[in-house]
């Protein structure tokens, strides 16, 4: 069957067999986009999050078929050194990853929590960032949460007085 | 310069590479001083460099844009070796950190590490090879440029890899562009550590950017034209051996290539992943097990007392004190079969072509991959070229490949190359995991509150033995398990009478390295037992600690630590608003390290607020970066301490995801971790698995000061709760 959406700014359709092929696998072996990754195929460990209509979504077990008309973003869609999201610049400027593997997964679900939550709360961070990473970079994280968020409070205010 | 011919190339060897091997071989009769001797050689931390460092043409290229590519023969599994090799070459290249870029070498490149990455040791082995290197291919190029324009070497300066005499300058690039035979001068003088840019600064990763924009640098992400996916059949049940299969449905299936049956096992290649995997499912294999194991089973297993003690560590006379008489205290403790978890599973993308082999994966142990490709395919060793990919996490589970032989089998039954990788329930199942262990101490105070004798009984699965990466020869040489001594040592030397006894186990499932190896179960027994001491001698317990060490180097950069992270933290024994501190150390590899925690208790469950942690691995090539690996250690070893166990249920080992297999995660991170570095050596040395250490026995004791219970037993769980 055929399924058309949008992914990462432009249009896409693929060809697919089975309709219950999750994301994931569409995105990194059709699409050939790397960056979003598979950690466990049930969902558990959060290293294939990506966005689906702004939302965060373990793509691996989320059936390519419930995509159709949906607009997704990946990694390499959410900002790159040219012009990084604010949840990138402030993984740079923490230096966050060690290995870097679940780190796609854990930008994007933050880059998702922010958008709902301007200014996370350490709790906020506790309830929403459940993804795994084995280096443990939690320390680091969290204060790169923080510091995305006011990166992006910083840019938003800052569009705000532009078009003021 | 990769392909240039070099006219002389016999300095910069190094001689003398004491492996393991040659020191033991030949002194097989002298058995326990041996064994002795050799505990003492791990616990010292020296490793040397296993690999070629005959000439800098295998470790650099000059690009033509002037840049510097260093082919690393030690993997990037986020330890960040590859920022710190960057710095070190790029002082004595005299290059920017912006020119230095780092790949992985691949084992035909020649530069390949003769053993492992592993061990804490990338940094520390290469710091005197690779800076020579770099200042030997620096004067290479210099002696070049004098030749060209036409003045004395001492004229020359450098800047940013261009060399000038006045108005001439020419850049390293312009120098190497036609030169096809080089003269290898003697090694040059290194310069004065004082003199370098880079090396004891906190340098950005040079692998930042490429993972925070989601590149494609892991090996499940390696693709080549016309790529096919492989499955193979893996056992859940333990000691399974494979007999045969029926692969009639999976012949069937949509997408399927082939499915091929090996002697040891049976694999399907199919058009895509989904395909491959659920033809795998529809094959139905005849395992032979010969036993239903049990929790129960393993637990019985591992326990001092049962099988052949090997006496590791002995001074003074602590056997005839702690036999007999009163007044002997005696505790035990016992840690989880703990598994790897690491992100990306194994898998290798293989392709075979007629005599040749190509791999990409993550692995540990390139060397040892490539050999058992080339014996498994009939190939000379010199055809199979691993190319060697970042580490989605490394922690010791990719010290075997041996999926890699499995793949290259796949993609040579189509002619095609094969990508073929573990589901995570496989890697649950067929991890190497880290071996439960039991532990019985032993001590007797003197009057003054002192230790009189002390005596550590370690009983432990293997972690070294049976490995691919430990000669069997060395077996009965050492007894025991070298892996499962590691941190299992009396480290308060000032005690007069001292022992430890390693009890070895061999496990129905592989057991090996897990980050730190025996580190984190030993310091958690010992240090442990050391705060039950100072509690019964009324002595604090960073006092009682300190009275008792040696008064020679080692034990000097011990007491530093300890004070240093004392000092941090405003340590008390003291509750203060419903908190208490707990406080370990320990010296893995030469490198001490102390931790003081501070911990609550909250809706009945430990939590930890804030970590202190102060280590000593000597110079610091990073210090951002030798930061990262504390505050990712003491989290990973939290994990361990508090929340992770794998059982063994009906001869298979579980659970096999995620979210069962219990982890620390954001919530149970610490919200403040202070690391105070300091140097009191002049060299790099281990720094990735020291921090483990200490953090489960400074949790346990922290514990204990808050609620008066003693938790004895990894994971660490109130099973009373008073606060």
């Amino acid at each position: 069957m055929k399924i058309s959406f949008t992914i990462n700014g432009k249009s896409q359709s693929v060809e697919i067999a089975d309709e219950n092929t999750p994301l994931l696998w569409v995105v990194r072996d059709i699409l050939d986009l790397k960056g979003t990754k598979f950690g466990c195929g049930k969902a558990a460990c959060g290293a294939c999050t990506l966005h689906v209509d702004g939302e965060a979504v373990r793509s691996c077990s989320y059936a390519i078929k419930f995509v159709e008309g949906k607009e997704i973003t990946t990694i390499e869609g959410l900002g790159n050194e040219e012009n990084p999201h604010p949840v990138q610049r402030a993984w740079i400027e923490e230096v966050v990853p060690q290995c870097g593997y679940c780190q796609p997964g854990f930008m994007m679900a933050t880059a998702a929590l922010i958008d709902k939550i301007p200014n996370p709360t350490d709790e906020d961070i506790d309830k929403n960032i459940i993804n795994v990473c084995r280096c443990a970079t939690y320390y680091r994280m969290r204060k790169a949460i923080h510091r995305a968020a006011a990166l992006n409070t910083e840019a938003s205010s800052s569009t705000e007085t532009q078009i003021s | 310069m990769s392909k240039k011919k070099i006219s002389r190339r016999k300095f910069l060897v190094r001689g003398g590479l004491g492996t393991i091997g040659v020191l033991a071989v030949g002194t097989y009769l002298f058995r326990n001083p041996i064994r002795r001797v050799i505990a003492e050689a791990i616990d010292s931390g020296e490793s040397p460099y296993m690999g070629d460092t005959s000439s800098p043409v295998i470790w650099f290229e000059v690009t033509s844009e002037n840049n510097i590519v260093l082919h690393s023969p030690k993997v990037e599994m986020g330890q960040g070796t590859f920022t710190s090799l960057a710095q070190m070459a790029a002082d004595e290249l005299e290059v920017s950190m912006e020119q230095m870029k780092v790949i992985h070498a691949n084992s035909a490149s020649g530069n390949m590490d003769g053993f492992a990455t592993g061990g804490s040791t990338s940094v520390a082995s290469l710091w005197v090879p690779l800076r020579e290197l770099a200042a030997t291919m620096r004067e290479m190029i210099k002696n070049k440029a004098a030749e060209k324009i036409g003045v004395s070497i001492e004229q020359l300066s450098i800047a940013d890899g261009v060399i000038s005499e006045g108005e001439n300058s020419i850049s390293y690039a312009e120098v190497v562009a036609d030169v096809s035979e080089w003269n290898i001068p003697d090694t040059p003088v290194l310069k004065d550590i004082k003199e370098y840019k880079f090396v004891g600064r906190p340098i950005p990763r040079v692998d930042l950017k490429d993972k925070v924009f989601g590149a494609p640098i892991f090996g499940m992400d390696a693709t080549l034209p016309d790529m096919l996916h492989g499955a193979v059949v893996r056992s859940s049940a333990i000691g399974a051996t494979y007999i045969d299969a029926d692969i009639s449905k999976a012949e069937t299936m949509p997408g399927v290539v082939k499915v091929i049956k090996e002697p040891d096992f049976v694999g399907v290649i199919a058009n895509s992943l989904i395909e491959a995997e659920n033809a795998k499912n529809t094959i139905v294999v005849d395992w032979k097990v010969d036993r239903k194991w049990q929790t129960s089973d393993i637990e019985a297993m591992i326990a001092v007392g049962q099988g052949e003690p090997y006496v590791i560590q002995k001074e003074g006379d602590a056997e005839d004190i702690l036999s007999e008489g009163e007044n002997i205290i005696t505790s035990d403790y016992k840690s989880p079969i703990g598994a790897h978890a690491q992100l990306e599973p194994n898998g290798a993308l293989a392709h075979v072509e007629d005599d040749t082999a190509t791999i990409f994966m993550s692995t540990q142990v390139v060397k040892l991959t490539r050999d058992e490709i080339a014996e498994r395919l009939g190939l000379d060793e010199e055809n199979v070229n691993i190319v060697p990919t970042f580490l989605g996490g490394g922690f010791g589970r990719r010290l075997h490949t041996p999926n890699a032989v499995q793949a290259a089998v796949l993609s040579k039954a189509v002619g095609k190359p094969v990508k073929c990788f573990f589901t995570r329930k496989e890697e649950f199942q067929n991890d190497t995991f880290r071996p439960p262990t039991h532990h019985v101490l032993k001590a007797k105070l003197s009057e003054d509150g002192m230790i009189e004798a002390i005596e550590h009984n370690v009983s432990s699965g293997d972690v070294a033995h049976g490995s691919a990466m430990l000669p069997s020869i060395l077996e009965p040489i050492l007894g025991s398990d070298i892996g499962a001594w590691r941190g299992g040592m009396i480290q308060y030397g000032a005690i007069p009478n001292f022992r430890t006894i390693s009890w070895r186990v061999k496990l129905p499932f592989a057991t090996s390295w897990w980050r730190s190896l025996g580190l984190l179960a030993n310091t958690f027994a010992i240090e442990s037992f050391m705060d039950e001491l100072a509690i019964k001698a009324k002595k604090s317990p960073v006092e009682f600690r300190l009275a008792q060490i040696q008064d020679d180097n080692r034990g000097f950069r011990l007491k530093e630590v300890i004070k240093a992270a004392v000092e941090k933290s405003g340590y008390t024994d003291e509750v203060v608003n419903g908190r208490a501190m707990g406080f370990a150390v320990s010296t893995d590899a030469n490198t001490p390290c102390a931790q003081v925690v501070e911990v609550s208790i909250e809706n009945k469950e430990i939590k930890v607020h804030k970590v202190t942690c102060a280590m000593d691995p000597g110079i610091a090539v990073n210090p951002d970066q030798v930061r990262a690996q504390c505050e990712g250690a003491i989290i990973m070893g939290m994990s361990a301490a508090m929340f992770e166990k794998m059982d063994v249920e009906d001869g298979q080992l579980t659970p096999t995801i995620y979210g069962p297999y219990q982890m620390a995660l954001m919530k149970n991170a610490p919200k403040q971790i202070d690391v105070v570095l300091l140097q009191n050596d002049d060299k790099p040395g281990a720094v990735g698995e020291p921090p483990l250490g200490p953090i489960g026995a400074a949790v346990a004791n922290a514990v204990f000061r808050l609620t008066g219970e003693r938790l004895r037993e990894m994971p660490l769980q109130l099973k009373s709760s008073k606060v």
